[in-house]
């Protein structure tokens, strides 16, 4: 798809609240730039997320939805994010079974110390949502054109 | 048939059961629903041969919560379902008198490609015939029985049943497809193909909630789309979420607990293959975290319910 030079994607990101959140902070104490179409959205815990919030973000006009959370055996309450791993493993398989470009969804564990690494991780995943174009896909999936 | 009408009559007038739950003839022997039996006089219209395709394990969570036990007929791929609404705790194991019956594959009537039908011989249980004699208003046509089975036969799970108090007739082995080959050969597509092949596939839908209805699993006592907060009371509202998104939170919200039954498939007025859905996640929960089978034990961990330190990646291996 021919993608306008000017044309800025919408992304959601899910943070939780003891390590990705804080992790958010520390890239902006520290000055790390991350691109301004990242939204972040603050949730008690990876796990709080449910794929219906993956969907409905798509639905509402995001382009691209990345999950962050603590990494595996960090998580503030022991296993939510394990959880949240099957759940969107097997998510994530589904939008691409379904025909959906599989760089629009993504996990990253981040913890609060890894400023540097939320912002690396935004920078990519804003390139790489800006590289796929808008998401129509989702949404026309049900109007047969 | 006989058979189980003396059986359910004889537990009837004991007292050991309140009612039966079977199935009765339509207007045509291929016309088939579930139904209620109160009386032993009413069990004379008791009726099973293979075109009794629909589960009956759905409606013990309604029955349970009357009177005394129900006498239910349950089919192997049934008592799946039936043992995987007791894990979840929706009925009461002593509520039920689960007769296990024996099958030798369903048949559906959409499968014979004949135009006015009016009548099938050949589909009676436990004496059915390899070809059936379809008589239709342009004369009489042939079909295999194979041809006209439920897809789900062609990859049955097994002929054994998971649970009951006691089994009657014979089954037969039906398999002859590979589980998973649907779902395999859509993986193989490009990502653009499959696409279109999901929005014909669901571009069909007229949203009427047969497959939630009938879904063993979908039984939640509140349901999201039947959710005031959203679009859902809008049935053919195709610019609303859960219009756009039903099938694939559907499929959701009974992964890792859908046994595969093929009823939502089964129901679709449009025939739309739903069990695609399904049958991926059983897949990759297959692949990704090991074999299970939703319903097939009491004790095993559901796997969305439960984790290994060491589980895949979300994506990895994806392009």
């Amino acid at each position: 798809m021919p993608v306008n030079e000017n044309w800025k994607p919408t992304i959601v990101a899910f943070c939780c609240n003891w390590c990705s959140y804080a992790g958010a902070d520390l890239a902006g104490s520290s000055r790390l730039s991350y691109p301004a179409d990242v939204k972040i959205i603050k949730v008690p815990c990876s796990c709080r997320v449910n794929p219906m919030f993956i969907l409905r973000a798509f639905e509402k006009g995001a382009d691209g939805v990345i999950l962050c959370g603590c990494h595996p055996g960090d998580c503030h309450y022991s296993t939510g994010n394990y959880y949240a791993r099957r759940r969107m493993t097997l998510l994530f398989s589904m939008l691409d079974y379904l025909g959906v470009e599989s760089g629009r969804t993504r996990v990253e564990w981040v913890s609060a110390a890894e400023g540097v690494k939320f912002s690396e991780t935004m920078n990519s995943f804003v390139e790489k949502v800006h590289g796929l174009g808008p998401c129509v896909r989702l949404g026309d999936l049900r109007c047969k054109k | 048939m006989q058979e189980m009408i003396q059986r359910a009559k004889a537990l009837l007038e004991s007292g050991q059961v309140s009612r039966v739950l079977g199935w009765k003839k339509g207007e045509t022997e291929f016309d088939v629903e579930p139904a209620f039996f109160d009386t032993a006089e009413s069990l004379d219209g008791l009726f099973y041969n293979a075109f009794c395709g629909a589960n009956l394990s759905k409606y013990l969570i309604e029955a349970g919560k009357k009177e005394g036990k129900t006498l239910v007929f349950l089919k192997p791929c049934d008592s799946y379902s039936y043992n995987q609404l007791l894990r979840e705790h929706r009925v009461e194991r002593e509520k039920a008198y689960i007769i296990g019956i024996g099958c030798k594959g369903k048949l559906t009537v959409n499968k014979i490609p004949f135009d006015g039908i009016l009548s099938v011989q050949g589909a009676d249980y436990p004496d059915y015939s390899e070809n059936l004699t379809v008589e239709t208003l342009y004369g009489t046509k042939h079909i295999s029985y194979k041809e006209a089975m439920l897809e789900r036969c062609h990859v049955c799970k097994g002929k054994e049943h998971v649970v009951y108090d006691e089994l009657l007739g014979e089954s037969q082995d039906t398999v002859d497809a590979e589980r998973f080959a649907q779902v395999t050969a859509l993986e193989a597509m490009a990502p653009e193909e499959r696409f279109a092949f999901f929005q014909a596939e669901l571009s069909k839908c007229i949203r009427c909630n047969a497959c939630r209805n009938v879904c063993p699993a979908c039984s939640c006592r509140k349901c999201v789309f039947d959710s005031t907060a959203f679009d859902s009371a809008q049935k053919a509202n195709t610019t609303s979420f859960e219009e756009k998104m039903f099938h694939v939170i559907r499929a959701f919200h009974v992964a890792g607990r859908c046994t595969d039954c093929g009823e939502c498939s089964r129901v679709c007025p449009q025939g739309i293959p739903l069990h695609l859905f399904n049958r991926k996640f059983i897949k990759d929960i297959n692949t990704i975290y090991g074999d299970y089978q939703a319903g097939a034990d009491l004790e095993s961990k559901a796997p969305l319910t439960s984790f290994r330190t060491d589980d895949a990646e979300p994506g990895v291996g994806r392009g």
